[in-house]
């Protein structure tokens, strides 16, 4: 210890560590920062000019949020990200809690060489599915509809909550389920009495790792949403803009702050589980 | 349990359902198309795959790709190691941790939006907008096409941003590893002179193995199919193509399912020695239950 106080002394280890701290927000501040300011401003000088005089409010302006909602679709883009994320997350996680406790607690022949399936299923890219059920979509017109993109999700999001919920469930401990079936319990009075209230906290973090997984993603909802200007959501309408409004980076940067703004949110109160369900999640494929 | 024969059947049926349509029968679906032509008509034998392995593009996907396992896996890995020491140092660690986990919680699309604004490029002599610029010429440099200038500049500026995505996750997982370390074996190497170089290599990294190597995995299974970072920053132009790009733009801009397919099954191939480390994990902790 002597020897690093030496070689690393505080006051260094301090400064890197400050340092590296900037780097990472630095970059985020100057999206936050031009997103309100004026146009004008934003094409001719740097983000960071506002900091020698900070406090000079007239060159804020709300006007690139107004716009950019109202005027380039990120008002119905907000709306569209929410009518795909929230069913996307509550059915892929319903039955796959289903799934997790039959696995977990019943007997049946094909248990464990079901379950390898589902985990091997876990890293397959999603691009062997792409065309197939694009073709499939396409005969049941479920292409640029919300169910299709509803389908896709959950299907997609069922190996990763069958694997982490079955993870947890298995753990609960052996002497509850006799005696609930001492009690006479049944399976279902088990499973929504017993197994959902025991697992809320795994179910917490699952819940938000789908829900941002969904609320992110740009591939899923390009295949099977790309196209339908109507039901596009927030990932699309930003990528979208950056192709038709690539140096009006007062509107990019306040569409990018609208689209992030939801996970932010959850992010800051919710941390802990937050972190937790992306660490869980991360064996996605 | 009081279960008659069909009761499990009943609670998984739907799961395996969703799962056979949209993951089993479109992975066998696409083996099969990838030996026919665009259109799924015409049987071609291998010449999808030739394509997929010859074509100058395809190529320079898979150059790319390499590229980007290698420095953005070694990066997050290397750069989350050294975070989760550093911060087990200092009193203010739990703020600095969540600081560098804050790009976790925002899309790839916001983060390339994000990092495209860093890059921008304004031609010598003009106020310069983009930080990274203002930042070359106030060093006295001519401002950089960071995202143009081929093949190295471009491609590095792109996999930084999977870093800056990817770091504090890599981050948070070693730090949970490396508090588990008894403190009293770093102490004791110490004592026995180590300095903190030899207890870093020596000790920790040993310690460490298992959880880097599970770490690096994830980050090779991720960069192996990364997709949207070079979609909204550069669309895969000027030498920045990757094959799952590829793949969308076979798909979408060409119809050519035959080609789109091929390069599916080959980022399967390359996905599928992590597939069996995955399984071998889940039967180790299968057995010790």
């Amino acid at each position: 210890m002597k020897l690093l106080k030496r070689i690393f002394p505080r006051t260094t280890l301090h400064a890197v560590i400050i340092g590296i701290a900037l780097i990472w927000m630095l970059p985020t501040v100057g999206l936050l920062v031009t997103s309100f300011r004026l146009p004008q401003d934003v094409a001719h000088t740097g983000w960071w000019t506002v900091f020698s005089h900070p406090f000079n409010f007239t060159q804020y302006t709300l006007q690139n949020y107004e716009t950019v909602i109202t005027k380039n679709g990120m008002g119905r883009a907000f709306i569209n990200s929410l009518i795909i994320t929230v069913p996307a997350t509550f059915f892929p996680v319903l039955l796959a809690a289903f799934a997790a406790y039959a696995f977990a607690w019943m007997k049946f022949p094909g248990r464990k060489t079901l379950f390898m399936v589902v985990v091997a299923l876990l890293v397959i890219p999603l691009q062997m599915t792409f065309i197939p059920i694009l073709r499939i979509f396409n005969w049941l017109h479920l292409s640029g509809t919300f169910p299709g993109i509803w389908l896709a999700h959950t299907s997609y999001g069922l190996p990763l909550t069958v694997y982490l919920l079955h993870n947890f469930i298995a753990g609960l401990p052996r002497d509850l389920f006799d005696s609930a079936a001492i009690d006479g319990a049944s399976t279902m009075q088990t499973f929504f009495r017993l197994v959902i209230p025991l697992s809320v906290p795994a179910i917490a973090s699952v819940v938000i790792f789908q829900f941002i997984w969904v609320w992110n993603d740009l591939l899923v909802a390009l295949i099977y949403l790309g196209g339908f200007r109507s039901v596009a959501p927030l990932t699309l309408q930003v990528a979208s803009l950056v192709g038709s409004r690539g140096q009006d980076w007062e509107l990019l940067t306040a569409a990018a702050f609208v689209s992030m703004a939801l996970p932010l949110f959850i992010f800051f109160s919710l941390q802990r589980y937050f972190v937790r369900g992306i660490l869980a999640g991360s064996v996605k494929g | 349990m009081r279960t008659n024969r069909l009761t499990p059947w009943l609670y998984i049926a739907p799961v395996l359902f969703l799962l056979g349509l949209f993951l089993l029968y479109p992975s066998i679906e696409t083996f099969r198309i990838s030996f026919f032509g665009p259109s799924s008509k015409d049987f071609v034998g291998f010449a999808n795959y030739i394509y997929a392995f010859t074509n100058p593009v395809m190529v320079s996907a898979f150059r790319n790709n390499a590229l980007w396992v290698v420095v953005f896996t070694s990066f997050t890995v290397g750069f989350g190691l050294i975070l989760a020491v550093l911060l087990d140092r200092v009193k203010y660690e739990k703020i600095i941790k969540s600081l560098i986990f804050i790009p976790m919680a925002i899309s790839f699309v916001g983060a390339g939006v994000i990092w495209k604004f860093v890059y921008a490029y304004r031609p010598p002599g003009a106020p310069q907008i983009g930080l990274l610029n203002e930042i070359v010429t106030a060093l006295g440099g001519k401002p950089i096409g960071w995202l143009i200038t081929r093949p190295w500049v471009n491609n590095l500026c792109l996999i930084f941003v999977g870093i800056w995505i990817w770091t504090g996750f890599c981050m948070v997982i070693l730090s949970a590893a490396y508090k588990n370390i008894p403190r009293e074996l770093m102490e004791a190497a110490r004592i026995d002179g180590a300095n903190e170089w030899q207890v870093f290599w020596r000790v920790i990294i040993p310690l460490l193995k298992p959880t880097v190597a599970v770490v690096a995995t994830t980050m090779v299974v991720f960069v192996l199919k990364v997709f949207d970072i070079v979609y909204v920053m550069t669309n895969g132009n000027y030498s920045t193509e990757v094959v799952a790009n590829r793949m969308y733009k076979e798909m979408f801009a060409w119809s050519n399912y035959g080609h789109a397919s091929a390069i599916a099954i080959v980022l399967l191939i390359l996905i599928i020695p992590m597939m069996i480390i995955n399984i071998r994990r889940f039967r180790e902790q299968e057995a010790t239950r």
